[in-house]
């Protein structure tokens, strides 16, 4: 799958050999790096599970991406498998959102969501980077159909309250401003001979015309108005045809109050890793890839299936639930192994006998705060108004973020925005505290700043505050450094007969890759213990 | 616990009303209009609140709920009202300041003086009944 890149004429090997002679071995390693051979992800293809089970069991706790994930290939593989799940769907947090559902969060507030036919919210995981292979090849082999998720539109804005007046601005704008001013001072200071002794005099002529590319520097080093700077940030009135066609050019910002706005710490959210462009999505709600997932397993999920005990012996596993749409009595259900993917805030209280270093591992891991707002707009004035198709809009109010849809673009019509998304911190928490109509309103309100339109617009809206998510009591899990050197491997350790799996037993946590990865890294240790016993 | 309950109410409807007037960044709207008044959302990742009860209402409820009864799905929050645990003020002082299972150390985010204000409240209030008060010092000692 790493190998496919040939198209260009010149393979990856050849290039990374020029790169090497020219550029020296850290741009090679960084040249690497970006092209996937040096920071590759643990996934290489489908699974192998060779060797026979004889017909061994297994129950799998949790109709998750990591459930699922291990039921199928456990299946595959020829073992019996049943899954638990508390919910009424699959997926877990893998779960879009649509007009018509219901959903209670744990206080008893219920919403009923209002969008029209066609509009949802993923209140859960909403994209795919290109270097979650796991996600990307399941979602291949079921049929989800994917398009492209928009993490970087450069006409989305950067917003604070505190600078240019409250009044957003374009990321095109932060983005080519902060990049020439940062320029136009460092070519001044190789100018002034300033970096002799670290650059050497050759390099420095190098360094300077990258400059005058990279930063929109005119023939002087400077960084100023002009026709140059607009074909970077764009025109005050952009190029036309006929008499009006004069273009008129725009005004960058003065660099000092780019600086101050603070405005550019938001420019990380392009380019770390895990956002970089391109980023997926599938067709119609991120859930379709549970749903693909569990048209697979067919009959072999149990819905509504709440798990009281987990208890093993010499001989096998037993699991006692209790029907949720039959609240009481207690079913007990039995294999010789187990996959529990149930999230460690709910399987910490759940009666399990495993040894102490696992028992300690489920309850070191606190649960992250999150908060999601889908909001319903009459009509896509993003798109109208500002000519914002998709992206996200970043911005120091307690609503962090603003996503516009990557979805339906340019036809008109009503769509719906992702209105607010924090992650832990304190705004998190205040939102989790507030009832579901008090957070639609405020993200209302707050929104509303960055789009007056919002107020004259909106139409209705929906909440998830993930701590009041009833199937996981948290987002995901939230390792520290330190508990991950105490606890992590304890963690992922089989215990007997009981193996664990899910976001929180992986290096990605909160990501759907790395329940996947864990799903899969867990049943090939499993099956060799199967194998061996 | 219904006085409380009004208490609360009464104080986000003046945030609202301020927010409506001049719509700038919250918090600094809210403190302008009203200067005794805490904020519904703070301004940095930190918690803004200074009162036991405000801070109650903003970090506990979240999961605890309103009154600190607790909830229950495919696993509980333990109600906090007429909760014995909270008799020897050195458990609710550990679980803040450093979590318990998947509970977040919420008290990482808060003051010595909000740590101490917000337990001194819960053991106070909701059924409970713990004159004692813990004080900040105590706090920054099992940090």
């Amino acid at each position: 799958m790493q190998n496919e890149s040939g198209s260009q004429g010149v393979s990856r090997r050849s290039l990374l050999a020029m790169i090497g002679m020219t550029a020296g071995s850290a741009a090679m390693y960084q040249a690497m790096t970006s092209l996937g051979f040096a920071a590759e992800s643990g996934y290489t293809g489908p699974i192998k599970l060779d060797g026979d089970a004889k017909g061994a069991s297994v129950l799998v706790l949790g109709a998750g991406l990591a459930g699922m994930t291990a039921a199928l290939e456990l299946r595959q593989a020829g073992y019996k498998v049943q899954i638990l799940e508390f919910n009424q769907r699959p997926g877990g947090r893998n779960w879009s959102l649509r007009g018509g559902d219901t959903y209670t969060e744990l206080g008893g507030a219920t919403q009923k969501c209002e969008f029209d036919s066609g509009m949802y919210i993923n209140p859960g995981p909403w994209r795919i980077p290109y270097h979650h292979h796991a996600v990307l090849d399941y979602c291949r082999r079921l049929g989800v159909q994917l398009e492209p998720f928009q993490q970087l539109n450069h006409n989305a804005y950067l917003h604070s309250s505190k600078a240019f007046g409250g009044k957003p601005q374009r990321i095109k704008d932060i983005k080519t401003d902060f990049t020439g001013g940062v320029s136009e001072l460092l070519a001044k200071v190789t100018q002034q001979g300033k970096l002799e002794g670290a650059v050497s005099k050759e390099d420095q002529e190098i360094l300077l015309q990258a400059l005058k590319s990279w930063g929109a520097l005119d023939k002087d080093y400077t960084y100023k108005a002009g026709h140059l700077t607009s074909e970077y940030r764009g025109f005050k009135q952009d190029p036309g045809g006929g008499l009006t066609a004069r273009p008129i050019d725009s005004e960058p910002i003065k660099f000092t109050d780019v600086l101050n706005s603070r405005l550019w710490r938001s420019l990380a959210n392009f380019s770390l890793y895990e956002f970089q462009t391109t980023m997926f999505q599938p067709v119609g709600g991120m859930d379709m890839i549970g749903k693909a997932f569990a048209k697979q397993l067919g009959d072999i999920i149990r819905y509504n299936a709440k798990v009281k005990a987990i208890q093993q012996d010499d001989k096998g596993v037993t699991i006692t639930y209790e029907d949720t749409t039959n609240p009481g009595p207690t079913v007990q259900a039995t294999a010789d192994w187990c996959v529990c993917t149930i999230p460690l805030t709910i399987l910490s209280q759940i009666e399990l006998n495993v040894g102490a270093p696992m028992q300690a591992a489920i309850g070191a891991v606190p649960y992250a705060s999150s908060v999601k707002v889908g909001l319903q707009f009459k009509r896509r004035f993003w798109e109208e108004d500002e000519r914002i198709y998709g992206g996200i809009s970043y911005t120091d109010l307690p609503i962090s973020q603003i996503s516009y849809p990557s979805t339906g673009y340019n036809q008109g019509g009503k769509g719906v925005l992702l209105g607010a998304y924090t992650w832990n911190g304190a705004n998190s928490y205040e939102f989790t505290s507030m009832d579901p109509v008090e957070r639609v309103r405020r993200a209302v309100e707050f929104g509303a700043q960055i789009h007056p339109q919002y107020r004259q617009e909106f139409e209705t809206g929906i909440s998830v505050a993930w701590h009041r998510v009833p199937f996981t009591l948290g987002c995901a899990g939230d390792w520290t450094e330190d508990a991950r050197k105490e606890h992590y491997d304890n963690l992922c350790q089989i215990d007997g007969r009981i193996v664990l799996a899910g976001e929180h037993a992986s290096y990605i946590p909160a990501w759907m890759e790395g329940a996947i990865l864990s799903g899969l890294d867990a049943i090939s240790r499993l099956h060799k213990r199967v194998l061996a016993s | 616990m219904f006085k409380i309950q009004k208490r609360a109410m009464g104080a986000s409807a003046l945030v609202l009303a301020a927010v409506f007037v001049s719509c700038i960044s919250s918090a600094s709207a809210q403190d302008a209009a009203n200067p005794s008044a805490e904020p519904r959302l703070s301004p940095t990742r930190v918690f803004a609140h200074k009162s036991g009860e405000a801070l109650f209402n903003n970090v506990c409820a979240a999961c605890h709920m309103p009154g600190g009864k607790g909830a229950a799905g495919a696993g509980i929050y333990p109600a906090l009202a007429n909760n014995p645990k909270l008799e020897a003020a050195g458990y609710p002082i550990t679980v803040v300041l450093h979590g318990l299972k998947g509970m977040p150390p919420v008290g990482k985010m808060m003051t010595d003086e909000q740590v101490a204000e917000v337990i001194n409240y819960l053991r106070t209030h909701f059924g409970n009944s713990y004159e004692e008060k813990v004080t900040a010092q105590e706090i920054a000692q099992s940090r």
